[in-house]
């Protein structure tokens, strides 16, 4: 419970807890987690369950279970990218600008990747 | 966003320029330089399987791109980043445990983690060409 009248803007530019960083902190490793088996599962799969051709991976992808793997995959690798690029950004990028517009793109860029993919693996999936 | 911080002349942590060079300050830039790397990573991702969803031909023109000297090369450093990124992480969240702080293991797990991303790499395009 906040009872404070100081948004958490003001608070975070006085240097005090914006009370984002724990969230921040449990998603990152939530992710990390789940990609951790996701990523060695997707690689292995493809790499020993395909020959590369496009016959062999559209067969791979119409899998329920391949297809779902390569969604969550996608959306899990994109959401820990995000954080993980969030870090960076405000450790090294200072101006005000610069790093407004590199935290916008860094929420679209992942969030236009992630539309994308998972419209094309949906294609793939659904054969239209 | 931008606070006070940002007109402040002092250096941003890491001190490169202070700091001697040794291998588990080393490892935490790379886990950094490689999740960067992976931004990359997700866009090839991405990009294969919208050719997939493209079609035979797209397809096939994607992959001879993708097989091309200079793809190669920088898929295998993206391979390399992910390995690398994937092995540090686990080390990490083994720290955000709370073990493997003892500078002999931290040091020990770090070389691990370098090899494992050179080791590994070589592995996944062993079994992509090779097998």
């Amino acid at each position: 419970m906040n009872h404070s009248l100081r948004t958490p803007l003001s608070r975070a530019r006085g240097l005090g807890s914006a009370k984002h960083g724990v969230g921040h902190f449990i998603q990152q490793r939530a992710t990390a987690i789940f990609l951790a088996v996701l990523l060695p599962w997707f690689a292995l799969s493809i790499l020993l369950g395909t020959d590369g051709s496009y016959d062999s991976v559209m067969g791979w992808m119409k899998h329920p279970v391949n297809a779902a793997g390569t969604a969550l995959l996608v959306l899990t690798g994109l959401f820990h990218m995000r954080l993980g690029m969030q870090v960076v950004i405000e450790d090294y990028v200072t101006g005000a600008v610069a790093r407004t517009v590199s935290l916008l793109a860094n929420t679209a860029i992942p969030a236009i990747l992630a539309v994308i993919a998972i419209l094309s693996v949906a294609k793939v999936f659904v054969g239209a | 966003m931008a606070g006070p911080q940002a007109n402040d002349k002092r250096p941003l942590s890491p001190h490169l320029q202070v700091w001697r060079w040794h291998v588990t300050m080393a490892t935490s830039i790379f886990h950094r330089a490689s999740g960067v790397a992976l931004y990359l990573g997700a866009m090839v991702l991405t990009a294969w399987v919208v050719a997939l969803a493209s079609g035979p031909a797209a397809y096939a023109d994607f992959m001879s791109f993708l097989m091309s000297p200079l793809c190669l090369l920088i898929l295998f450093g993206i391979t390399a980043a992910a390995c690398y990124h994937l092995a540090n992480g686990i080390r990490h969240l083994a720290w955000d445990a709370g073990k493997g702080f003892d500078p002999k293991v931290s040091t020990a797990t770090g070389w691990a983690t370098i090899v494992a991303g050179a080791v590994g790499a070589v592995l996944v395009f062993a079994l992509a060409f090779l097998a």
